[in-house]
């Protein structure tokens, strides 16, 4: 992956400043419940790959549709 | 004044076989026919009205090839008003017709668990070590891709020609909200590798800026002009463009603005001076600016980036808004639909424009990015490594257990039990409340469906055909007396006024 994805935690710059602390409370709390989701799921990750991915994905052949 | 936004999904699933040779097409069939079968819903899909060669430029063109006419296997018609079936080598789900996006959405995903209960019942016959398994996605990656088509009631006065110019420049800019991301590309071009990740399915597909096809030389306007309904007031743009979302925020997204740009350009509301210079070279370009920073050259000669495009028409939709009150796209059940679509749109393009933050659970191919990112840089993987792939296919995979966007905290719109529902009832508002019903009250005496009639055997006589050619009537609410004051399939077609008979009680065309 030569482009990594952009990590922002910064907070919208156009929110008033009395509503950026909920906001980024909110933001906050849910970035994380992902971040610990998506950590909890590399964990897991190997289990649930197929056990060869090379054979997987070169035997994942669709021909005709629509 | 813009038609009511009349819509729908027609999902073909990707199908492999585990454990045993067999073909798509008769794995699609066990699927579809193992559903079928156990819920006793294989009342037959009547072919009578289809004319998927027919061409909305009301010519035919001699170097055009037409569509192979579809293999016809299982086929059915379900009580909540789908069309279930195999479509040449897939199983495909078609929604019933519905009249917002949050419909579209529940009937895409009673769609997903037709789909999963159908693996489970047609796998639980099979023998040991032999499955069946579907994928929610649109390539093989290796050059083969199958469709997520949507379908939207325009009307027959707009002209094709100004309709498709500028519905392109929302279908080549709207994929960065609706894109679901792959690995890879899969133009003949290039090398598979030359691209590491882009953010749409099926960019690489599209050849040709308008025309007949859907599975060579496919067009970013498709120009099928079957509309199962009225011919003489409506169109059924047939869009070919779209990716399968596993986000229900994507699907949302994807259905709700489009019917606005839809019902903006009845009314004159789109912005002209947004028509895209070079529309097949573009639709490739904003798949592979995960920055969001490539210039697009319009037609005027200016440059903009595809959000800055996307931002401008969504100011044209509040716009327009406040005038009209996007009525095409509310329904009585629906009646801040309009409103909390805009709110979403804006919500969405402001996280783009901040590096996604705020997206990455309602957005796919920001979702599935964030995993193969993370997960190569756990595991120290070359950008070739066939795991980084294997977690693209299995971001869509339909088993449960297998399924990655199902591990990712996507945000959803409806429940479990809403979707479970929608698998056997049919959405109220528009006609395919009148055809569930029928399928649920007389299974035994319907003969056969499709969009527009429905034909019963009532026992006696010859076959009776009744047609449904207007989408936004045989609503539950022109229906439900009629429904309650009829027996029988024979009440209902003397109910109808559709034999000589002096017991007629409803007149057709209020009713149809």
């Amino acid at each position: 992956m030569t482009e990594k994805i952009r990590k922002s935690n910064s907070t919208d710059n156009e929110t008033p400043v009395d509503e950026i602390s909920e906001l980024v409370v909110g933001k906050n709390d849910h970035a994380e419940n992902l971040k610990a989701d998506l950590d909890q799921l590399l964990d897991d990750i190997d289990s649930i790959l197929e056990t060869n991915a090379e054979d997987f994905v070169n035997s994942y052949v669709q021909k005709g549709g629509e | 004044m813009a038609l009511p936004k009349v819509c729908g999904i027609e999902t073909e699933y990707g199908v492999i076989s585990r454990g045993f040779d067999s073909s798509p097409i008769v794995a699609s069939s066990v699927l579809v026919n193992a559903y079928a079968g156990a819920f006793k819903q294989s009342i037959q899909w009547d072919f009578g009205d289809e004319t998927p060669d027919r061409d909305a430029r009301g010519f035919s063109l001699e170097d055009a090839f037409p569509p192979e006419v579809e293999t016809h296997m299982a086929n059915s018609v379900l009580t909540n008003g789908a069309r279930y079936y195999v479509d040449h080598a897939h199983p495909e789900v078609s929604t019933p017709e519905c009249r917002t996006a949050m419909e579209v959405v529940l009937y895409d995903r009673a769609g997903e668990q037709i789909i999963r209960e159908s693996m489970q019942r047609a796998n639980a016959l099979l023998p040991e070590h032999h499955e069946i398994i579907t994928y929610k996605n649109n390539s093989d990656g290796k050059g083969n891709s199958y469709g997520c088509h949507e379908n939207y009631l325009v009307s027959r006065e707009l002209p094709f020609g100004q309709l498709a110019t500028f519905i392109t420049t929302h279908f080549i800019t709207r994929q960065i909200y609706c894109g679901s991301g792959k690995v890879g590309s899969e133009l003949f071009s290039e090398r598979s590798d030359a691209v590491s990740y882009q953010i749409s399915q099926r960019a690489d597909f599209f050849e040709e800026e308008i025309g007949l096809e859907t599975t060579i030389r496919r067009p970013i306007i498709n120009t099928r002009d079957e509309p199962h309904c009225d011919p003489d007031k409506y169109r059924r743009l047939h869009v070919i463009v779209g990716d399968a979302n596993m986000s229900e925020y994507a699907t949302y997204l994807k259905v709700g603005t489009t019917a606005i740009v839809l019902a903006m350009i009845e009314d004159g509301a789109f912005p002209t001076h947004l028509i895209v210079d070079s529309p097949v070279n573009t639709i490739r370009t904003v798949s592979r600016d995960i920055s969001l920073a490539a210039p697009i050259r319009l037609a005027n000669g200016t440059l903009k980036t595809s959000l800055e495009i996307q931002f401008l028409i969504l100011e044209a939709a509040e716009k327009y808004s406040t005038h009209d009150g996007l009525k095409a796209v509310c329904s009585a059940d629906f009646p801040n639909e309009g409103t909390e679509i805009l709110r979403l749109w804006r919500e969405t393009l402001n996280n783009l424009s901040n590096g996604g933050a705020g997206s990455f659970d309602t957005v796919d191919w920001l979702a599935k990015m964030s995993l193969i990112n993370a997960y190569q840089d756990r595991n120290d993987l070359s950008p070739n490594d066939a795991r980084l792939k294997a977690l693209d296919l299995q971001y869509h995979d339909m088993r449960p257990e297998k399924n990655l966007s199902g591990r990712m905290n996507l945000r959803k719109l409806v429940t479990q039990s809403d979707a479970e529902l929608a698998r056997t009832d049919p959405p109220e508002s528009t006609r395919a409340y009148f055809r569930g019903e029928c399928l649920k009250r007389w299974p035994e005496f319907v003969v056969s469906a499709n969009w527009d009639c429905i034909i019963f055997d009532v026992g006696d006589g010859p076959l009776r055909r009744i047609p449904m050619m207007e989408p936004l009537k045989g609503t539950r609410a022109l229906t439900e007396s009629l429904f309650n004051s009829c027996a029988t399939p024979l009440d209902l077609v003397l109910a109808l006024g559709l034999e000589n008979s002096d017991i007629t009680t409803f007149k057709i065309s209020d009713v149809f």
